[in-house]
């Protein structure tokens, strides 16, 4: 429905984008007793690693292969092998997730090559899993190196089952990158509810949910195992979160047979409703009383909030997939967009219920927020708010002046109850805080003599 | 590259460095950085390292040229306060594609550069080079230079791909761009025989207000802060100064000693941290300005407003002294502050049972033996597992440390309280030292420690079960 457009700057101001390789980190984070390890120069993971203990404020498991001008030069299989080497010393990690970076990818290394060759000189890593991918910093964005970590997981892990003995219990589910660790656990529980066995992958609620360990541990906190990623070949069905994860479905598909329903989004009484109708032709139960109940909360909140989001103009900044739900489930209660920004292409955004989106940046948000009346997208957003004088309702990656992002909750009708609370309550209490003065309507009428076509438009709603 | 490389060389080559003038020949080739551990290295690269330093001037654009991840990953991540423009605060980037490495991206920088000055009409541009540019060619230096003629406009080549070396070098490659580019090509409306430089001071949530007030009151003008709260043209009449410091860590030293060779400013190396080392730094400052024309009588209204700021700073501290006394503290810090805050915290009752010195020279760790005798517990590199195992066995009450490590302690549930740059308290100066004595004291009263470490009631349920069952 959207049309999109590039932005034709030459010069991004104030960036709504981040890169890929550590959108692949993140994926990698979601696994347990994992380290990710930048192939780059050590600023690439020192600038990551600040993002994401910003973001989460955890700990963060992030290692560089540390290349110098020489080394990236000459090639960096040794820096490789070396990276492998002492975090295998250092931390005894099970997975060690490689993504390459901009630098690398300019010099050509060939990550996949330089993996067999290690794994041919030293078999005592054989326990260890090694997983790469190419994730150049000058294509794409972060949710586009997530969808690649996951689906070179998938290719390096899964192997195909013989003879397939499925449990049509046991269900993969693979969220995107805006899927938080608070979507998440609020996914198992629905899961379990119908009594499935879901193997998340990755699992940031494992991870990155600010939970406290019995021991210091230099490595991921939980996640996803090794052996349950294997055993997602034997599962009867696979969940895919956002058009982001498609390519990572359908390898699984193609690798082990499992089928998989990918869900655009999770967020709004539409999609939530297909996946209750889902979960329960697949699980053979009812829906649950408890979910019965809960869309009958969604919908009165629709009620509720359509008061305070209808005709409101939202500027939304995110990546596709979040973009996509962010449009739709404010839309679906009178939510008008005045600019959608996003961050890479994805077939997703023809979908997106609006009039245009923009490949483009925090500037481009800024100045078609002109006239909105709530900006929502990360942190990076507050400069831009501030001089709008707007409400900031902040979501994605990162937010760094904010406590609980990790347990923000957007999925399903509970989560998407609360969004519509959340982002109304903004637009109420800024509503409020402009009531009106007896002025107001003193001169209200425009001049008679409306020169502009544009401006009598407006004056007859 | 050529040109970087004798920069990066001679930046190397620092004279006014004891540590590098006790090497030998060779070693001194090799440069003061440590060959960085592939899979054991953390820190910033070159390039964040320049940024660290130049950022801070605050009224002009910082263009990033390579990728996205070098801006979009990292921009507005830095405390750096300002008293006027914000536009330090934008993320410019060329945010560099397939296309860029195909064809070479200075087209696309110069447009860039356009955008810009159109858009925002700094009083300067800072171009920043990045590892992808260096490695495909990008020649920015004439980029900038076009860009000046075509728009009147100082565009600022700076030469820091990150992968030559690390965030320190980074600093000094920024000193290098300012010192070749921006210092001395204005000059100042006045000058008084009282106009110092502060070199390498980034007001770090608004540190250097806290100083200001003091020099305010002796009549000393801070003629340019490189580069805290700083306003380009204050950078470039920079060398009008008549004495400069040159604020700890050293990693701006290459433009304080190039400055006194050109110019002929002396300097001094002194710390905003610490009552004694605050007091010391005023004495310097009046002692160099004095020595350069300042009338003497600076020296006694110096030390008057020492005496009296040091009284109530002592004052001040005092009444936490009952509450603090005894309480043990873990310092995981670098260089000058592995000693410098030492005084304030000891005073305040505090025992201080370890501090690393990883960062630290010769001198430094001399410093810490005579401030703390036998009880200087130095560690060289504090592993993040026995900082926990310290913690946890309470070994003890609090770690002060940089945002890296807070979660070590965190973990384990015991009271971390930020002592590096990415705080939000301001530390420098007299009240500095008061307010991070009262910043210790507000996270060791905080009854959250004793309500983190409750058990779970099925912990309380089954330990004794559990306990009974080895016993039998």
């Amino acid at each position: 429905m959207a049309a999109i457009v590039k932005s034709k700057k030459a010069c991004t101001v104030n960036p709504l984008k981040m890169s890929q390789p550590i959108g692949g980190a993140l994926a990698f984070m979601g696994m347990r007793g994992a380290m990710p390890l930048l192939h780059g120069s050590q600023g690439c993971t020192s600038f990551g690693l600040v993002l994401f203990v910003r973001h989460f404020r955890e700990a963060i498991p992030l290692q560089t292969t540390a290349m110098s001008e020489v080394a990236t030069v000459l090639g960096g299989f040794e820096n490789v092998e070396q990276a492998v080497l002492n975090i295998v010393e250092k931390t005894r990690p099970e997975l060690i997730g490689i993504c390459s970076t901009g630098v690398t990818e300019v010099k050509g290394d060939d990550l996949k090559g330089f993996v067999q060759q290690i794994r041919a000189r030293h078999p005592e890593l054989d326990g260890v899993e090694i997983v790469q991918c190419a994730t150049p910093d000058f294509a794409g964005a972060f949710q586009d190196g997530w969808a690649k970590a996951v689906t070179a997981m998938i290719e390096e892990m899964v192997v195909s089952p013989e003879p397939a003995i499925r449990d049509p219990r046991r269900i993969n589910v693979l969220p995107g990158c805006h899927v938080t660790p608070g979507d998440i656990d609020e996914l198992r529980a629905l899961f379990e509810d119908f009594g499935l066995v879901p193997t998340f992958l990755p699992d940031l609620s494992g991870s990155l949910d600010g939970h406290i360990p019995e021991d210091f541990t230099p490595t991921t906190l939980g996640g996803t195992g090794p052996e349950e990623v294997r055993a997602m070949a034997l599962a009867g069905w696979t969940i895919a979160i956002g058009e982001q994860m498609r390519t990572a479905a359908e390898a699984l598909e193609a690798r082990a047979g499992v089928p998989f329903r990918l869900f655009e989004r999770l967020t709004g009484l539409a999609p939530c409703d297909e996946l209750m109708a889902f979960l329960s032709r697949i699980s053979g139960k009812p829906v649950p009383v408890r979910y019965r109940r809960q869309r009958g909360q969604l919908v009165d909140a629709m009620l509720d909030a359509h008061f305070h989001i209808g005709g409101r103009k939202l500027a939304i900044g995110a990546e596709p997939d979040l973009l996509f739900a962010l449009v739709s489930a404010l839309g679906e209660v009178g939510g008008e967009v005045a600019c959608a920004v996003t961050t890479t292409t994805s077939p997703i955004l023809a979908q997106t219920p609006c009039a245009e989106v923009l490949l483009g940046d925090l500037e481009d948000l800024e100045a078609g927020a002109n006239g909105a009346d709530i900006l929502i997208t990360h942190s990076h957003g507050r400069q831009a708010a501030a001089r709008l004088h707007i409400p900031h309702f902040r979501i994605g990656i990162p937010m760094f002046d904010t406590l609980g992002a990790a347990h923000l909750v957007t999925v399903g009708y509970r989560g998407t109850r609360d969004l519509l609370f959340a982002v109304g309550n903004m637009l109420m209490h800024h509503h409020q805080s402009h009531a009106p003065g007896p002025e107001d309507w003193r001169d209200a009428w425009p001049e008679p003599h409306a020169t502009s076509h544009q401006t009598a438009q407006e004056l007859v709603p | 590259m050529t040109s970087l490389n004798q920069t990066i060389q001679d930046v190397f080559n620092e004279p006014a460095c004891g540590k590098n003038q006790a090497k030998s020949e060779k070693e001194r080739k090799k440069g003061c950085t440590k060959q960085l551990q592939p899979g054991g290295a953390a820190g910033g690269c070159a390039f964040d390292g320049a940024k660290i330093a130049l950022q801070p001037i605050t009224d002009v654009a910082h263009l990033v040229h390579g990728p996205i991840a070098c801006e979009g990953n990292s921009w507005d991540n830095r405390g750096a306060a300002s008293s006027g423009s914000t536009l330090y605060r934008t993320g410019f980037t060329t945010d560099m594609t397939e296309n860029d490495i195909v064809f070479g991206g200075e087209k696309h920088l110069f447009k860039a550069i356009r955008e810009i000055v159109e858009k925002y009409a700094p009083p300067a541009v800072f171009v920043y080079e990045t590892c992808v540019p260096a490695m495909i060619g990008d020649d920015i230096d004439t980029v900038c230079k076009k860009a000046v003629e075509k728009f009147g406009t100082p565009c600022i080549p700076i030469h820091s791909p990150g992968f030559v070396g690390p965030k320190n070098l980074g600093n000094k490659l920024a000193g290098e761009a300012m010192l070749k580019h921006v210092i001395g090509t204005k000059e100042p409306e006045y000058t008084t025989p009282y106009d110092i430089n502060v070199i390498g001071e980034y007001n770090l949530s608004g540190e250097l207000w806290q100083i200001r007030p003091l020099l305010d009151e002796l009549g000393i003008r801070i003629l340019s802060c490189i580069s805290g709260d700083a306003h380009y043209e204050e950078v470039a009449w920079s060398h009008r100064a008549k004495a400069a410091m040159m604020v700890c860590s050293k990693a701006m030293i290459n433009v304080a000693r190039k400055m006194e060779e050109r110019y002929g400013i002396p300097f001094f190396e002194g710390s905003f941290y610490g009552i004694e080392d605050m007091s010391d730094t005023l004495r310097e400052m009046a002692r160099l300005l004095i020595q350069q024309g300042a009338d003497p009588e600076l020296m006694e209204r110096t030390e008057a407003v020492i005496a009296r700021e040091e009284a109530r700073a002592w004052a001040a501290i005092e009444p936490y002294r009952q509450r603090l006394s005894g309480k043990k503290v873990l310092l995981v810090t670098g260089g000058v502050k592995s000693w410098s805050v030492v005084a304030a915290l000891q005073e305040a009752g505090l025992r201080i049972v370890g501090t690393s010195v990883k960062k630290s020279t010769r001198e430094d760790k001399d410093k810490i033996k005579k401030l703390m005798g036998d009880e200087a517990h130095m560690f060289d590199n504090l592993a993040p597992r026995e900082m926990y195992r310290k913690l946890k066995e309470a070994e003890a009450d609090i770690m002060l440390s940089g945002g890296r490590s807070q979660f070590i302690a965190l973990k384990a549930s015991m009271p971390w309280m930020d002592i590096n740059q990415e705080r939000h308290v301001a530390f420098a100066g007299y009240h500095g030292m008061v307010a991070m004595v009262a910043e210790i004291d507000r996270t060791l009263a905080n009854p959250v420690w004793q309500e983190v470490r409750r058990a779970a009631p099925w912990d309380e349920v089954e330990a004794p079960r559990q306990a009974g069952r080895e016993a039998a």
